[in-house]
């Protein structure tokens, strides 16, 4: 968490603990708190204060925007959604839900191998009973960056509702609501150094929310609830100060990122995941060949170096990453994949770390593969 | 808690047993590359007693130290001893292993089986055929 975000957090677990739904004067300070954090988020994104609900984190985000445009098209008599394969969880189970439990048919756009969907594939996929298209604005796993504008574009011809999971891009790439014609937008405040169970949802006005918890009248009756206070706070203040550093930050990660790609790649039967061209600043996703990513991930983190993995074992399934899948690579290959987030935190250090250990760890772990040895002995083939 | 025992960690860094022998008189590999785990056992058998027992694994943590734990455990064994290795004691001896990742102790114990099996097999000698279940289409005997 960022030190301004620590700070921003404390007064509302000190001195300023009123609930913001009482009329004395510290819920009334609080309120104040809230409303000045509704109004911070949405000048970050170019909405108005109104168009801001706080949720306790991206995936009710999600999941509250799509069951509300499901409802709205519903009502209609549009039961279709367009998505893509590789959405985060919190997309893919609740549009799974609504196929099963509602009757709504859903078309996943393929990615392509670049993990790039394009404008015009979603307008090809847009059918008369489409109520929906929810597209990610950036990829969490290989850092693909989608084109949103053009989409929203597409969207807004169509009069399709628009919603973008935006979790990895806000705070760490330009996100303009207006501009990009995004109608539903979901975000979440540990991706930008902000405290981990809050959200927030964009709803542009004249799109209407389903309520998701019955109760109160928070929210303006969205989300019933007593508000995070301190947390919604310290949100704001991550995503005021990710947006102010935005532009510094990208070049520093991207050099940084840059520098441990073109070392990494050097590693023979290694690949870089996703088109580079489209991509946040501070992604690096990885297979190596002959090796699980379980194993390389244990080994890194006794070197001191925390990354993640789209292997089955890391998943806890026995299916290895749905995003490494929907980009064509084979299971054999996405089980010896590396996820590295990078963040403004780090150093030329972390990066010199990180180039140090990683070929040092796929060496040792290859030199013990069985299917490693296969395919040096030629009996078995290289697949990348 | 962590996920894995101090034992498990410690096999993983430092697996006793990595390697090949290239004069072996039984090699057995059961799992499959699709499902992340491929574990291969080499036997050196001398008057029915394992003398040496080397392995490679494809795998995560718990698979490495499994193979680790597993080869341990039937070094300077009669066979008729190693076939009587468990999934369960392999992990009852990494101090346990998370639910999800017990099918690695059973790999091991199938690979050991199936290496026995091949030096059987190589050396034309009877066995009870009960003793030696065929794998399934993944090429591993679910526990």
């Amino acid at each position: 968490m960022s030190r301004t975000a620590i700070e921003a957090m404390l007064p509302y677990l000190d001195k300023i603990y009123g609930n913001p739904s009482s009329l004395h004067s510290a819920g009334q300070e609080a309120k104040e708190a809230l409303e000045a954090a509704r109004a911070d988020v949405a000048r970050c994104l170019g909405a108005q204060p109104n168009e801001i609900y706080f949720t306790s984190c991206g995936s009710e985000s999600d999941n509250q925007a799509i069951r509300s445009a499901a409802h709205l098209g519903a009502q209609k008599g549009k039961k279709h959604i367009v998505s893509t394969a590789f959405e985060h969880h919190a997309v893919l189970h609740t549009l799974e839900r609504l196929k099963k439990e509602e009757g709504f048919e859903v078309t996943l756009l393929d990615v392509h191998s670049s993990g790039v969907v394009s404008a015009e594939e979603v307008r090809a996929a847009i059918r008369p009973d489409t109520c929906l298209v929810t597209v990610m604005f950036a990829n969490n796993e290989i850092g693909t960056v989608q084109p949103i504008a053009e989409i929203g574009a597409v969207c807004r011809e169509a009069g399709v509702l628009f919603h973008t999971d935006a979790v990895q891009a806000v705070g760490h790439i330009p996100v303009d609501v207006v501009g990009q014609n995004i109608d539903m937008l979901s975000l979440s405040a540990h991706k930008f150094h902000g405290p981990k169970g809050v959200g927030a949802l964009y709803c542009r006005k004249g799109v209407r929310l389903l309520p998701f918890i019955d109760g109160g009248a928070q929210e303006r009756g969205r989300r019933a609830g007593t508000e995070n206070i301190a947390g919604i706070a310290a949100m704001a203040a991550a995503l005021k100060e990710a947006c102010a550093g935005m532009r510094e930050n990208a070049a520093k990660l991207t050099a940084l990122r840059d520098k441990i790609v073109a070392a990494l790649t050097k590693i023979p039967h290694s690949r870089l995941n996703g088109d580079m061209e489209h991509h946040l600043p501070g992604t690096v996703n990885m297979c190596f060949e002959g090796i699980e990513g379980e194993g390389l991930l244990l080994h890194l983190d006794d070197r001191g170096v925390c990354a993640s993995s789209g292997s089955a074992c890391t998943s806890g399934s026995l299916e290895p990453s749905h995003v490494l899948l929907a980009i064509g690579l084979p299971h054999e290959v996405a089980h010896g994949s590396l996820r590295l987030s990078l963040s403004e935190y780090n150093t030329e250090e972390d990066a010199d770390r990180i180039i140090a250990a990683v070929p040092e760890v796929v060496e040792y772990l290859r030199s013990m593969s069985p299917v490693w040895k296969e395919m040096e002995r030629g009996e078995m083939k290289h697949l990348i | 808690m962590a996920l894995y025992s101090e034992k498990v960690m410690d096999h993983f860094r430092n697996p006793r047993n990595v390697g090949e022998i290239p004069d072996a008189d039984g090699i057995g590999e059961v799992g499959n590359a699709r499902c992340g785990d491929i574990m291969k056992i080499y036997l050196k058998i001398k008057d029915g007693v394992i003398e040496d027992v080397k392995f490679n694994t494809f795998g995560c943590g718990s698979a490495i130290a499994s193979s680790s734990m597993a080869t341990e455990m039937i070094k300077g064994k009669p066979l008729s001893q190693a076939l009587e290795l468990t999934n369960k004691a392999v992990a009852e001896a990494l101090d346990g292993l998370p639910a999800h990742k017990m099918h690695c102790s059973v790999l091991a114990e199938e690979a050991i089986r199936a290496a026995i099996k091949d030096y059987y097999d190589k050396n034309g000698i009877e066995y009870d055929k009960s003793l030696f279940p065929e794998p399934d289409e993944d090429g591993e005997i679910h526990g």
